[in-house]
């Protein structure tokens, strides 16, 4: 069976750590930085667990501020 | 070519001329004393032959908003109201100012406050001069006397607002909206194309073509010094308009000793007291002021130069007559003759107000 | 797979939509104004209309929209934006106009420049972005906001018999003769963004095919003004205001009805 592996990029500074990602995301890829902030000292979003990532951009799609790409390999 | 002379209302004047024009779209919204604009314009039905817009909209306030969205789009839009129908109009109106956009507005005026009445008055005055609506603004303001000059100041009206990018008004009153008249109409001009909207107006919203930046018109600027600046550049545009664009006409001024200062209709009225006047050996002239904003300040005090005194007239209760002070201080008096609520006044009262105010002060008494 | 070797051009599924700006938005984190920013620069870009969208942006929040969606703008008075798109239309009738409001502009202040844009059923798009409140003045009481919730002018809870009933603009806009697409949508799931990217396509369409007034409304949160976190004004959303503002469509006169 093929396998899909996907991977997210988030812009840290375009983030405003409202964490919508983290709770679309069905993996449980996503978490929020719990010390970290960016210059607008927001806790930005990142993918903690990126290994487990699909590539099913449900984070992307949710993201008010349009700071997640979305990139997926489908493995033969 | 041979003149097109026709008899015809004020109101129809306007309807016709913003057609010949060329204009672009009309949104209005019935109400006496001005309503023949829009019953023109929907009899004549222009987006037939030239492509004009019209539309009943469904408040004063919709029309001017409509009207804001149209000059947005670089297009030549015009609203026409009276009284309290553009009272409704004066948020539209200072975004349109605030946005830098041409259009004309026409006020054939009522007698207000309030609903008030629906007979002539001019008691509009200082709205439309001094603002109207909120913030430092002022729109260049046409009172016609004329059925010919209802006509000749939509081509004027929006030529200005187009050269100044600014709306501009035509100040008229009922009786002028509403008498028949011979007018000469302008010949019929084509409306522009949208090529040349787009080389005349690049500022103007018309789709974000051909890879240029996107247009915005918008009067929000939440930058306190960006905001002053835009202030200063409207302030630096209503200057040059006060230098180049003043125009009333003076006469019987050379030898008068007393002088009359009025506008629009009653203007006619006052030049037959004049006329009367003279036969009795009473000498006075009459600047009428045709924008109203800017003022002609300098030609009436250069006309009361060597006079004895300033009768203002107005259909209110006194509001063209802070200008006229304002012009001349305190060289000259300076008093009002005006009637209100829809009242005309005919020759022999104004000509018994002068006499009254600076002949025969004593009179007054018996 | 390694991650850099996943994260290459020719693999990549979703990113910022080409005409949403690379400024960040002024909205405050989780509103639901920026999905829905996203969705209507995609449909743009997707249908093609980049230089034939023209908007017309609201007062409130999304004043700013016009910083942000790459088409040309004209920002109205408050609640005047369906008297504005008429005329850009009417005067226009090649170009694609779309207004994008709030519910306090458009329910209230607006309410008549809405039912007559619908009536006349003028070529054009209306969104509403309903979160029962008004964010931009600091969370007062909209004609949307639900009973018993509580605003800055409503601390007690909105009460009907004070303040009257939340309006539901889309049922009554759908009884209007010159509407043909009336639709409720929501963007708090990513089935419920395909959804209303779905819908909001379907109306630029209508309005490029010249069928009459589309309104699609968008259920929203704004987790300021209902002092909650985003994803807990998703919750309160999906539990209380769908009771109010069911989703889906209401009206759609552009499809042929279906049987026999």
């Amino acid at each position: 069976m093929a396998k899909i592996q996907g991977a997210v990029t988030i812009e840290r500074e375009r983030c405003k750590g409202c964490d919508l990602c983290v709770v679309a995301c069905p993996c449980d890829v996503l978490a929020l930085q719990p010390k970290e902030v960016n210059d607008r000292g927001y806790h930005f979003a990142y993918p903690r667990n990126e290994e487990a990532c699909i590539g099913c951009a449900a984070c992307a799609m949710v993201c008010p501020d349009a700071c997640i790409e979305v990139y997926k390999v489908i493995e033969k | 070519m041979k003149d097109e002379i026709k008899l015809m209302k004020g109101n129809e004047a306007i309807a016709h001329a913003a057609i010949r024009y060329g204009a672009d779209g009309y949104f209005g919204y019935p109400i006496t004393p001005q309503s023949e604009v829009l019953e023109t314009l929907e009899a004549l039905m222009p987006w037939e032959t030239t492509g004009m817009v019209v539309l009943q909209a469904e408040s004063e306030v919709a029309s001017i908003n409509m009207v804001y969205g149209g000059a947005a789009t670089g297009k030549a839009v015009m609203t026409s109201s009276s009284s309290p129908g553009v009272s409704l109009m004066q948020e539209g109106i200072s975004y349109l100012a605030a946005s830098e956009l041409p259009a004309l507005i026409v006020n054939v005026m009522r007698g207000g406050p309030g609903l008030g009445t629906i007979h002539p008055s001019q008691s509009d005055y200082f709205q439309a001069t001094k603002g109207g609506g909120h913030g430092d603004y002022h729109l260049i303001v046409l009172a016609p006397s004329t059925v010919q000059e209802m006509a000749d100041f939509v081509g004027l009206g929006f030529d200005l607002a187009f050269k100044y990018r600014t709306p501009s008004m035509i100040l008229a009153d009922g009786i002028v909206g509403q008498m028949m008249e011979k007018v000469v109409l302008p010949p019929q001009r084509e409306r522009r194309t949208n090529e040349e909207i787009k080389r005349q107006c690049p500022w103007a919203v018309t789709g974000k073509e051909g890879g240029r930046k996107r247009n915005i018109v918008t009067s929000l600027e939440l930058d306190s010094a960006v905001m002053e600046k835009n202030n200063e550049r409207f302030q630096r545009t209503y200057a040059e308009i006060e230098k180049n664009e003043v125009r009333y006409e003076a006469r019987f001024t050379e030898d008068a000793d007393y002088l009359i200062v009025a506008f629009g209709s009653i203007a006619r009225i006052c030049l037959k007291a004049i006329e009367e006047a003279r036969k009795e050996g009473i000498k006075i002239g009459i600047v009428r002021p045709i924008t109203l904003w800017p003022f002609p300040y300098d030609a009436i005090r250069d006309a009361a130069k060597n006079v004895k005194g300033i009768l203002c007239v107005e259909l209110n209760a006194g509001q063209m007559i802070e200008d006229v002070r304002l012009a001349v201080s305190d060289s000259v008096p300076v008093k009002h003759f005006g009637r209100m609520g829809g009242i005309v006044p005919n020759p022999q009262e104004v000509l018994d107000a002068l006499k009254k105010d600076f002949i025969n002060p004593s009179d007054s008494k018996a | 797979m390694k991650r850099e070797e996943i994260i290459k051009p020719e693999n990549k599924v979703y990113s910022r939509p080409r005409l949403l700006d690379e400024n960040v938005m002024h909205y405050c984190p989780g509103c639901s104004h920026g999905v829905v920013h996203k969705l209507v620069a995609e449909v743009i870009d997707e249908l093609g209309l980049e230089a034939d969208a023209i908007g017309i942006a609201p007062v409130g929040c999304s004043v700013f929209a016009y910083n942000y969606i790459d088409c040309d703008w004209v920002e109205a008075a408050h609640g005047r934006a369906p008297a504005l798109a008429t005329a850009v239309s009417r005067l226009h009738p090649e170009k694609v106009v779309f207004t994008y409001q709030g519910d306090g502009d458009l329910a209230a202040i607006g309410s008549a420049e809405t039912i007559h844009a619908c009536t006349r059923g003028e070529n054009i798009v209306i969104i509403m972005i309903n979160n029962g409140i008004y964010g931009m003045t600091g969370g007062q009481m909209s004609p949307c906001t639900l009973e018993g919730a509580k605003t800055a002018t409503t601390p007690y809870g909105r009460r009907t018999d004070l303040n009257g009933f939340p309006l539901r603009v889309a049922n009554v806009v759908s009884l209007l003769d010159g509407t043909c697409y009336v639709t409720r949508q929501a963007v708090h799931t990513p089935a419920a963004v395909r959804k209303a990217k779905a819908a909001l396509k379907k109306a630029f369409l209508n309005a490029k095919a010249k069928k009459g007034t589309s309104f699609v409304e968008v259920v929203s949160t704004c987790s300021s003004g209902w002092k909650m976190t985003p994803d807990k004004s998703n919750k309160w959303m999906a539990e209380h205001m769908f009771a109010h503002y069911p989703l889906g469509d209401m009206k759609d006169t552009t499809v042929e009805p279906k049987g026999e």
